[in-house]
């Protein structure tokens, strides 16, 4: 299957970046190096082409309660302008995907909500809001609109000022996770003060031919999915298809410490598993480490206890360019999971010393 | 983007290169489009000094922050120096991969091994 593009895969060809394939999408994964850019985005301010994330309308009469059996977070918490981080579970309460819900303006009277499932997702995610909408005979519009956006990310303690300076409305009254309609060159964006970094910044969903002339508005460090992804281990966010993954690693919320997304109060796919997952405790969690030894923890790597017993699995890994110390996440047993306790990586074949950390491992928003 | 590949040395295909020293033995390390490659390098796992290695196999792992790798002795031989430097300054492998970024001395079984690798010329033809 050949690989989807950005709007500005030629753009950021010209000015040099590197690309790897993400989700079945070409993406930028290196624009000078993953040093620089994460600095950047750390101490001033950096912009990704995130234009590989999904992005999925719904509206109509049923909307919000077809969001809300759905997603396991309670959309009807939201405003116009709120956004919220919820899961995709499937009956047993195992995490299909995550996903950043936006509750829009509404659209001829009827609520109305954009949201924003993981890279390579957006179809089947589709096809699902489609099939229950169908099964329980509810009445919404679910659009696939991924083609039709370009989405950018800026970045860092410096990102607001900067989109406050490109944009014809100030958006610095916009307050964390809600978001507005601004204007870039003319041309309406959404533009949301969420990220994926740790640090403060907004995320804008872009008309894809108007990409090239929003990018070009911002005179910043340009950022690929190297430093995307050591920002967000340094910020203990999870990446789906790697923190869980349904086929290979099958997590619910609260194993995978995002149990706050999940609203027992609410009638969603998954919630009775979930409820009595709450009620029966769960075995293993996901915890932070960082590796005592010299080394450096890998996805698919083992944990192992001090005896050498595997307990399991690094899930994401990589060098801290902001702690200069090798960091990872993985699972393990509630009882090795609290913050000093000791535990092995085996590093091609070495047990490394590491030790259990509370996330995120750096100060974040 | 063009690439330093220096003709007072040879390269493996892998490339790892070995430059021959006044003394006799091959100092080795890898080249420019492999530091470009690999991006912000911030691990080495070398031998040790007294190690046997033979022409083109494994002697040591690189990390950058985005991929491991293996790296290839270009010629067998005794280790008989390495770059300590690279332990806590791995940084230097992408600053200067042909000089401070050096890996390994090896004092050589062969000296004819050195000929079955490829010119910089022949290098330059892979990389481009």
């Amino acid at each position: 299957m050949p690989l989807q593009t950005p709007p500005l895969r030629g753009i950021h060809d010209e000015r040099g970046a590197k690309f790897t394939e993400f989700g079945g999408w070409d993406m930028p994964v290196e624009f000078d190096s993953i040093q620089t850019e994460h600095e950047a985005v750390r101490e001033d301010v950096g912009i990704f082409d995130v234009s590989h994330m999904g992005q999925i309308h719904v509206t109509g009469p049923d909307a919000t309660t077809l969001m809300q059996r759905l997603t396991s977070n309670d959309v009807t918490r939201l405003d116009v302008g709120d956004s919220q981080y919820a899961t995709i579970t499937d009956e047993d309460g195992q995490i299909i995907d995550d996903t950043v819900v936006y509750r829009l303006p509404d659209e001829d009277g009827e609520a109305t909500y954009l949201f924003v499932p993981n890279a390579g997702t957006d179809e089947a995610t589709h096809e699902r809001w489609i099939s229950y909408r169908n099964e329980f005979d509810l009445e919404a519009t679910v659009d696939n609109q991924t083609d039709e956006y370009a989405m950018f990310a800026i970045q860092g303690p410096n990102a607001p000022a900067l989109v406050d300076d490109v944009t014809e409305e100030s958006v610095t009254d916009v307050d964390r996770f809600t978001a507005t309609t601004a204007t870039v060159d003319g041309v309406e964006c959404w533009t949301a003060r969420t990220g994926y970094t740790g640090e403060d910044g907004f995320e804008l969903i872009v008309p894809a031919g108007e990409a090239e002339n929003i990018w070009a508005q911002f005179d910043c460090q340009p950022c690929g999915l190297g430093a995307r992804d050591t920002l967000r281990i340094e910020a203990g966010l999870l990446l789906a298809g790697q923190d869980f993954d349904l086929e290979s690693n099958p997590r619910t919320p609260y194993e995978a410490g995002i149990g706050f997304t999940v609203a027992l109060d609410t009638e969603f796919v998954g919630r009775d598993a979930l409820e009595s997952a709450r009620e029966d405790g769960f075995d293993e969690e996901l915890v932070g480490f960082q590796l005592i030894d010299r080394g450096i923890p890998r996805h698919g790597y083992d944990i192992t206890n001090t005896d050498g017993r595997v307990v399991g699995t690094v899930t994401s890994g990589t060098m801290s360019p902001t702690l200069d110390q090798p960091i990872g996440l993985g699972y393990v047993p509630s009882e090795y999971a609290e913050p000093g306790t000791t535990l092995q990586v085996v590093v091609r074949g070495q047990s490394k010393k590491a030790r259990v950390e509370t996330t995120p491992f750096i100060d974040t928003v | 983007m063009s690439f330093d590949i220096p003709d007072d040395r040879r390269y493996l295909e892998s490339h790892e290169w070995a430059l021959e020293t006044d003394d006799g033995t091959v100092r080795v390390g890898i080249s420019d489009f492999a530091q470009d490659e690999l991006g912000d390098v911030v691990f080495v796992e070398l031998p040790d000094d007294g190690d046997d290695l033979q022409q083109e196999t494994e002697f040591g792992v690189i990390e950058s922050i985005k991929a491991v790798s293996d790296l290839y002795a270009p010629v067998g031989g005794e280790v008989v120096a390495v770059n300590d430097d690279l332990f806590n300054a791995p940084e230097l492998v992408n600053d200067d991969p042909f000089g401070d970024g050096w890996m390994l001395e090896i004092d050589p079984a062969d000296t004819d091994e050195l000929e079955t690798l490829l010119s910089a010329d022949e290098y330059e033809a892979q990389v481009a």
